[in-house]
């Protein structure tokens, strides 16, 4: 009998490690032979640890299980999800990126390829670079973690420096409070990650790669370090991968917890052993970026969707989408709703049909007050502005950004004039102290808006002065959208911050 | 077209270092500016005589873009970029000023004031202080930040904060130097010092500890002090901090200096420039002099502070003479002194003849002073001997380099160490015998020459 219990740190936390133990221990005392595979979570947080159990008619799906659940499990006590690509929540969902994600045993590259996985790179490293890099153009695949830049210039540029030595550096310093698709696709589907890095290192002539992985994330360092050493002993990784004439190789690093280092040039100098301070651009990292070579600095999920551009080509890839957003979004569906987890779709579908419809709304009952999306940085979109589809532009064009297409749902219990002292508290915490705006502005924005909840009249246009200081004056995002949270919730939400002022009156 | 001729006692500050790319122009407030390509905005603008409102900028040092004053507007370009960090391109059309960039100036002097000591008047870089002249620069005239109620207004300057609790971000000042000294309360965290001592020195003595808010400059580890650190007091961190965070004792002392002569260091044989900054005929302290050819700037602990033998109590003040060894000396007038000096030579020269004389200067005289004594030979006693002690150090060098090139002097000026590839050290130590040089050669190494 083969049963998947997922290694997943969100199943893990939920008890997923003592339950694989209790399925071995209960089905010993029964006699029963089990396989326990560790796969990927499929993303439906609420149904963690969600067990499969492989049938003549398929894996059949169970959850939430409880470790102590172990024994009716094998005993067939617990009722049954069905298959999980039938699930209304899957059903929905174009899984480009995330088509393998608690599908297949991560580790394994026969899964991986019986699944589609290494095709990709075959057809790569019968390419060009140029060929590679205007594939990657034409897919109209932009920056995944948060600026949205389009992948293929990026890469362009990096193909077209001449240097000694070119490098691939993956961003997993994936920081951003209710984001998880990094990490899910990391300890899920980790070979497309080890994929989409080779062929990029084809794509531009690098043949060195990094995986820059947060601290905070051991289950992914452990499944992404195996994951390497499988792929070098497969060939898809060292000298001449694949039996062709190209040589990639790639090493997991391990950030020491900053969250400014998930910014492209703090990245690069910690990785360089340096203080995690951000870099003034130019020089951009294409051109002088890790060790002062020519570097691609792409997020997880950049990466590990190049696998299926070239699997399926780049005219598929972007016949999903909107305007210039092409390709799937990896939602990340947080805070109070129902239904949380990862929900990969196409972009377009608006804001309010993601909360309402595919989060099933709050989980507290009451109504949906504020989402903030794109991480701590991220605006918080009313629901007046439910109407907005996801896409780069079409959120710039409301006042938010999609970022890392993390969104944190509250309801209306929520005060956003706490909200917005939090995104300044976090910022004073998190700034690396290099530029003015955010390693000063970002206390005097916690004083300012204390100032303004003990009803200082005069403290608002001070932070609306502040805001602006920061938005146009700081170095790097972090000081640059902390703005955003906090003239969101001013703006969107006056009746928090004058509730406070009559109150003091 | 202005002239950029920059004339040599022009010591400004031109905020990035120069390039040397090929020539680009572009239009900065209406003027058309040429300079060569890889030239920050900020430098074409200084060039072309317009100021841009810097803190972190030096042109002794790689652009930084921390500060956040220098940000411009340029046309088709997104945002507000720093002037530092920003190439020049050809067509570039920039505008130094504009509401906006203004408003943003205005704002992070704001921020920076917030979080400083209100206390010019008594400052020792009261008059002498890029800070004090940035808040003027952008017509910051009022700061609104204060203290909630019943909370603090974070801030490194006060040893106490409101309720008489230790203020947990301040930090007491550090005289361990004896040359100068260390006040946190007043650093805005520019990384001016940080990066002279890395950039210029190439001694890595400072780093910045803690982050954001948090973020103050650090000799060496959290227990070390300046004396304790890997610091040599070179003095390139006090030359380049913006405000009296680091300051020579001998100015807390005396006050800002009136006037300054420029003036030769006789330590060793590099012959650094230095600008000698006085009050009347009191020097206050040796700053190296930007344009110096050797040292361009920079300077060591010798001819930056270890001036005191000039005004000492040993320093011998008049001519003293005796007529032999187990004598006394005499103090006499200088008239007496020439005469003796004159009367035991020439008597030498009728004795023993023409020849028996000869002068020896040391590699620590200027070229000027060597020049003197060989003319004073030549044209006065009438022969050829004169030497000086550099045919002893330097017989194999010079022996060398006169077979190889046909001439026992140095081919090459200091500056050329910043084009060369491979450098060959032999029989010398450079970071203890000729530190500004060597700290010269050692940037140069750190750029990948061997």
């Amino acid at each position: 009998m083969k049963i998947y219990v997922p290694l997943d740190s969100v199943a893990v936390a939920l008890g997923a490690d003592e339950l694989a133990q209790n399925i071995v221990d209960q089905a010993g005392v029964r006699g029963i032979d089990v396989t326990i595979v560790r796969n990927g979570s499929h993303g439906m947080v609420w149904l963690e640890p969600l067990v499969e159990i492989e049938t003549e008619q398929g894996r059949v799906a169970y959850g939430p299980v409880s470790p102590d659940q172990a024994g009716d499990l094998l005993d067939g006590k617990l009722s049954s999800l069905g298959a999980v690509a039938e699930m209304p929540f899957m059903a929905r969902q174009t899984r480009l990126t995330f088509a393998r994600c608690g599908v297949v045993d991560p580790l394994n590259i026969d899964d991986y390829q019986a699944h589609g996985g290494l095709s990709g790179l075959r057809r790569a490293v019968q390419m060009s670079k140029s060929e590679i890099v205007d594939e990657v153009t034409k897919s109209g695949l932009r920056g995944r973690g948060g600026a949205g830049f389009p992948t293929g210039i990026k890469w362009k540029t990096v193909s077209e420096a001449e240097a000694d030595q070119k490098y691939i550096v993956c961003n997993a310093d994936e920081g951003d409070s209710g984001t998880f698709a990094d990490r899910m696709i990391m300890e899920g589907d980790p070979l497309s990650l080890i994929e989409g890095m080779a062929i990029a290192g084809v794509g531009v002539g690098a043949t060195r790669g990094y995986v820059y992985l947060r601290s905070e994330y051991p289950v992914a360092i452990r499944v992404m370090r195996a994951a390497v050493d499988a792929a070098r002993a497969a060939g898809v990784l060292g000298k001449g991968i694949l039996g062709s004439n190209h040589d990639f190789d790639m090493e997991i690093r391990v950030g020491a917890g900053a969250y400014v280092c998930g910014e492209e040039t703090s990245l690069l100098n910690s990785l360089e052993g340096k203080r995690g301070v951000v870099r003034a651009k130019p020089p951009l990292p294409a051109l002088e970026g890790f060790l002062g070579r020519p570097t691609v600095v792409n997020n997880v999920i950049s990466l590990a969707s190049v696998p299926v551009i070239f699997e399926r080509g780049a005219d598929h890839y972007a016949s999903f989408g909107v305007g210039r957003s092409r390709g799937t979004v990896t939602l990340q569906i947080a805070g109070n709703v129902k239904h949380g987890g990862l929900f990969e779709t196409a972009f377009g579908t608006t804001l309010g049909e993601v909360v309402n419809d595919i989060a099933g709304g709050t989980a507290s009952g009451r109504p949906v007050k504020a989402v903030q999306v794109g991480g701590p940085l991220g605006a918080y979109m009313p629901v007046s502005k439910f109407d907005t589809p996801m896409g780069y532009e079409e959120f710039d064009q409301n006042g938010g950004l999609i970022g890392h297409a993390g969104m944190v749902v509250f309801d209306d219990s929520a005060d956003m004039l706490k909200m917005a002292r939090f995104a300044m508290e976090f910022c004073a915490v998190e700034s690396c102290g290099k530029c003015t705006p955010c390693r000063i502005g970002a206390v005097r924005g916690v004083e300012t808006i204390d100032r303004i909840a003990q009803g200082d009249s005069s403290a608002t246009e001070l932070l609306t002065d502040l805001c602006e200081t920061m938005k146009d004056g700081s170095l790097c995002a972090l000081g640059g959208f902390t703005p955003f949270p906090v003239m969101s919730a001013l703006t969107h939400f006056p009746d928090d911050f004058a509730t406070h002022k009559e109150a003091a009156e | 077209m202005k002239d950029f001729i920059i004339p040599w006692d022009d010591d400004r500050d031109l905020g990035t270092p120069a390039a040397h790319g090929e020539p680009v122009t572009l239009t900065i407030d209406g003027f058309e500016v040429t300079v060569p390509a890889g030239t920050s905005v900020m430098r074409a603008a200084a060039l072309a005589d317009i100021q841009v409102p810097k803190l972190c900028a030096s042109d002794n040092l790689e652009a930084f873009g921390s500060c956040r004053l220098c940000v411009v507007e340029i046309e088709g370009r997104r945002g507000t970029p720093a002037s530092c960090t920003t190439p020049v391109a050809p067509g570039m059309v920039v505008h130094t000023q504009s509401s906006k960039v203004r408003k943003i100036r205005k704002g992070v002097m704001e921020l920076y004031i917030s979080d400083h000591p209100l206390d010019c008047l008594t400052c020792s870089a009261n008059g002498d202080c890029e800070l004090q002249d940035m808040a003027g620069a952008v017509g910051l005239r009022d700061v609104r930040y204060e203290a909630p109620q019943g909370g603090e207004l974070a801030n490194h300057y006060a040893v106490r904060n409101t309720s008489g609790e230790a203020n947990p971000e301040w930090q007491c000042k550090d005289d361990s130097n004896p040359y100068f000294t260390y006040d946190p309360s007043k650093c805005i965290v520019c990384n001016r010092c940080v990066r002279a001592c890395e950039e210029v020195q190439g001694t890595f003595a400072l780093t910045i500890e803690g982050r954001g808010f948090d973020s103050r400059v650090s000799p060496g580890g959290p227990l070390d002090n300046f004396l304790t650190s890997d610091c040599v007091s070179c003095g390139a961190c006090v030359q380049a901090c913006p405000t009296a965070t680091l300051q020579e004792k001998s100015v807390i002392e005396l006050g800002t200096p009136s006037k300054s002569v420029v003036t030769t260091c006789a330590y060793c044989g590099v012959g650094c420039s230095f600008k000698a900054e006085m009050q009347g005929d009191e020097l206050v302290r040796m700053v190296p002099f930007k344009n110096g050819q050797a040292n361009r700037g920079h300077s060591c602990v010798k001819g930056r502070f270890a001036y005191g033998y000039a005004t000492h109590n040993d320093r011998i003040l008049n001519p003293m003479i005796r007529d032999t060894i187990d004598e006394p000396w005499r103090e006499v007038s200088w008239q007496e002194a020439l005469d003796f000096t004159a009367n035991k030579l020439r008597g030498i020269q009728e004795k023993y003849g023409r020849k028996s004389t000869g002068v020896i200067t040391s590699s620590r005289c200027t070229n000027e002073e060597t020049f003197l004594v060989q003319k004073l030979t030549r044209a006065v006693f009438g022969n050829n001997n004169t030497d000086t002690c550099a045919r002893v150090c330097h017989s194999p060098t010079g022996y060398g380099l006169g077979q190889t090139f046909g001439t026992s002097a140095g081919t090459q000026n200091f500056d050329s160490v910043e084009h060369t590839d491979v450098v060959i050290v032999i029989g010398a130590n450079p970071t203890d015998g000729h530190p500004v040089f060597a700290s010269r050669l050692k940037k140069r190494l750190r750029a990948g020459a061997t």
